[in-house]
């Protein structure tokens, strides 16, 4: 089986697409998408009708930090941010609402576990962007595979045969083995706003039977998007980092 | 973990276990069969037992996982694998040939022997590195020779990809290596550096041509870091007979200093191909060691060597490629030979590494192979080269990165892909003949070129013949005399 993992698409419908048809040309049988599908960008309602019709074909869904922030007002966010969410409160009905709030925190599919940002639950919504952040979140869960989102930067940490923590940094398109005797935790990187300096949108593949997972970099059009994000009226820093990616 | 027991006459996945042929405290090593694959197959298991080295494990893993990414005629052909969780194992071709290990009882070898064998190893590792991989245990042990005289590179288990996780790398706080053959980057823990694999070379060379290892054995950390400091004695001195070319390319392999070594395997081949074209330099001359002040100084001094800290993959065949230029040095080339050499300076300007042959070739009617004088008794041969370098005058390279060639051939075209294969090329730049009714009347040989060659390819044409070939008069210069360079 094939397994495309998205996360932090942030309202940015254009490089949803774009991932989801690379994602379909490559022959993939299951969506799992790992949080944060507004804030940032522009078009959160479109961006949530897709999403929603995805999983009511059988895609999975966990909920991220800025899902949550749509009901709750305490989420302590950049002013940017904040702007952002603010604005897109007022662009959600109630059945995007209540698909947010029916979101999960996590879900476990056999071997495999799927989160926003870490198997960690306290403090909330931990960055895993380090070997040792790796390292503790891979020790708070029990699952073989951890993928999950958050950081905006792709990357793989694995535990090797003495404990040891190896991190490595992803090749666009080149299939890294995962040997189901370790354990793992992927980072699959942004598909909504990449922060790497490369502006196309980041997610990755996993062959179960080959137990291989493949990191890739999809171009959409992300001068329509930066457009797009200025002319909702939201913060222009927000459109520029969709044209420099960083 | 519950191993099935491997004998021989079990079936495992389908193969059939034949005669074990190696039990080493790594791994062991059988002979195996598959009703479905015609080539005989090897079949290798890790020791898996209490107490066993981690590292063992660690590096039977990592040669599951660069195995199967790597083809071609020096490594063996990937099959199968079994994983960890059930009985891990590798299926590969059997190489059919000996290992260079059988060497060793016939050391010291002749010189030319160990040029040719030299040669042979560089092209197979720079096969290897082309595909993302430094091996880092390059020794006898792990070098078969095919029948065909093709080096195979075998044992992965130290290697190290730069496209994937590097276990080993981050597992074990001591280097992993043979201790004779360990660059001294890599005694560092230093793993990314193709040029690694250029310094083992090298100790093997210089091992073969006098039968003593450069810095010996050593079996402790002080000693492996020795080689740092302490520069070994001259091969010369040990084999008055090796010529200096010869021990200017030994050491220059076994240079501290990746920076100093070739910039990739492919130059180290060509160095040992062409001794005639070896820049010789102060290590080609010294028959003594460096005198102890020298080593002192290096070894307390203000500049101790240290490796790279960053993260990124050392890889220098980018931007230092073998560039090979076809060059008609008839006269009525000569514009499309000044189009060549502007377009080789520029290309220059912007890969600093890159080294330059200059080939012509000498046409011979198909009956008389043989004149090399002409009609005043001059030598052709002799006065191609020096036409050549005169063409190469103001391109300004230091020699070491220019090289000269005359072939005789009757076939220019095949002439110049013989040279490209053999010579490790990465881009072959030639000029198009000088009016298309000669090409079509000669056949062209740019466009066969073009068509077969191993790698890149740059036509150039001057702008004269493109207005003369599009022209409405194209084709109607039929006086013109008729040359083939």
């Amino acid at each position: 089986m094939r397994i495309a993992l998205m996360a932090d698409i942030h309202a940015n419908r254009r490089a949803l697409e774009a991932c989801l048809d690379h994602a379909r040309a490559r022959g993939v049988d299951r969506l799992v998408f790992l949080g944060d599908y507004v804030g940032y960008g522009p078009e959160p309602s479109e961006t949530l009708e897709r999403i929603m019709a995805e999983t009511a074909q059988g895609a999975l869904a966990v909920g991220g930090n800025h899902d949550q922030a749509v009901a709750e007002m305490r989420e302590s966010m950049t002013p940017d941010a904040e702007t952002a969410m603010a604005w897109t409160r007022g662009q959600l009905g109630p059945g995007a609402r209540e698909f947010l709030a029916s979101l999960p925190m996590r879900f476990e599919d056999g071997p495999r576990l799927y989160v926003h940002a870490s198997p960690q639950t306290y403090p909330a919504w931990i960055y895993v962007n380090d070997g040792p952040a790796a390292k503790r979140a891979l020790e708070a869960s029990r699952a073989q595979t951890v993928f999950c989102g958050h950081t905006h930067l792709a990357a793989l940490h694995g535990i090797t045969a003495t404990g040891q923590l190896v991190s490595f940094q992803p090749v666009p398109s080149v299939p890294v083995p995962l040997p189901r005797h370790r354990r793992w935790l992927t980072v699959v990187g942004a598909v909504g706003q990449s922060r790497d300096g490369d502006p196309a949108a980041a997610y990755a593949v996993l062959d179960t039977e080959r137990a291989e997972v493949t990191h890739f970099r999809v171009p959409y059009d992300w001068e329509a998007a930066a457009m797009a994000v200025l002319r909702a009226g939201l913060p222009p820093a927000l459109a520029d980092r969709l044209r420099t990616g960083c | 973990m519950n191993q099935a027991r491997i004998e021989t006459g079990t079936t495992l996945d389908g193969f059939v276990i034949g005669e074990r042929i190696h039990q080493g405290g790594m791994a062991s090593i059988w002979a195996a069969t598959h009703p479905d694959i015609e080539i005989p197959l090897l079949i290798k298991v890790p020791v898996m037992s209490e107490g066993v080295d981690p590292a063992a494990i660690v590096g039977f893993e990592m040669e599951q996982m660069i195995l199967p990414r790597l083809s071609g005629t020096h490594v063996p052909r990937y099959v199968a694998q079994g994983a960890f969780d059930i009985q891990p194992y590798l299926v590969m071709e059997r190489v059919p040939g000996p290992s260079m290990l059988l060497l060793l009882k016939e050391l010291p070898l002749p010189w030319q022997s160990v040029a040719s064998l030299g040669t042979r190893i560089a092209t197979a590792l720079d096969d290897l590195h082309g595909q993302h991989v430094v091996h880092l245990d390059v020794k006898p042990s792990n070098l078969l020779t095919r029948p065909t005289g093709d080096i195979v590179l075998i044992d992965f288990g130290l290697s190290h990809h730069d496209e994937l996780p590097d276990l080993m790398g981050e597992e074990f706080r001591l280097p992993y290596g043979t201790a004779p053959y360990m660059a001294p980057e890599q005694i560092l823990g230093y793993r990314r550096d193709p040029r690694s694999d250029q310094f083992a070379l090298g100790v093997l060379m210089y091992f073969f041509l006098t039968g003593v290892r450069p810095f010996g054995d050593p079996q402790r950390m002080s000693g492996l870091k020795r080689r740092i400091w302490r520069d070994p004695v001259p091969p010369r001195r040990l084999r008055p007979d090796c010529p200096p070319w010869l021990q200017e390319v030994i050491l220059r392999c076994l240079e501290v200093h990746p920076a100093w070594r070739y910039p990739t395997a492919a130059h180290l081949a060509v160095a040992l191909q062409h001794p005639d074209q070896v820049k010789l330099t102060a290590r080609s001359k010294k028959l003594k060691q460096d005198p102890f002040t020298t080593v002192l100084r290096r070894r307390f001094g203000d500049h101790p060597f240290s490796i790279p800290q960053d993260k990124t993959p050392a890889r220098h065949d980018r931007d230092a490629p073998i560039l090979l230029v076809a060059i008609d040095l008839s006269p009525e080339a000569a514009p499309i030979a000044e189009t060549l050499r502007i377009m080789v300076a520029r290309m220059l300007s912007t890969l600093p590494g890159a080294r330059v042959a200059c080939l012509n070739i000498l046409k011979q009617g198909r009956i008389t192979l043989d004149e090399t004088l002409d009609a005043q008794g001059r030598n052709i041969h002799h006065q191609r080269l020096v036409e050549l370098r005169n063409w190469a005058i103001p391109l300004d390279l230091e020699e070491g990165r220019i090289s000269f060639h005359v072939i005789e051939a009757t076939d220019p075209s095949s002439a110049i892909l013989q040279y490209a294969n053999a010579n490790h090329v990465d881009h072959l730049v030639i000029g198009a003949r000088a009016s298309s009714l000669r090409r079509s009347l000669l056949g062209s040989v740019s466009s066969q070129v073009a068509a077969q060659a191993p790698c890149t390819v740059t036509v150039a044409r001057s702008r004269r013949m493109r207005t003369a070939d599009f022209g409405p008069e194209a084709g109607e210069e039929s006086d013109a005399p008729w040359t083939v360079g």
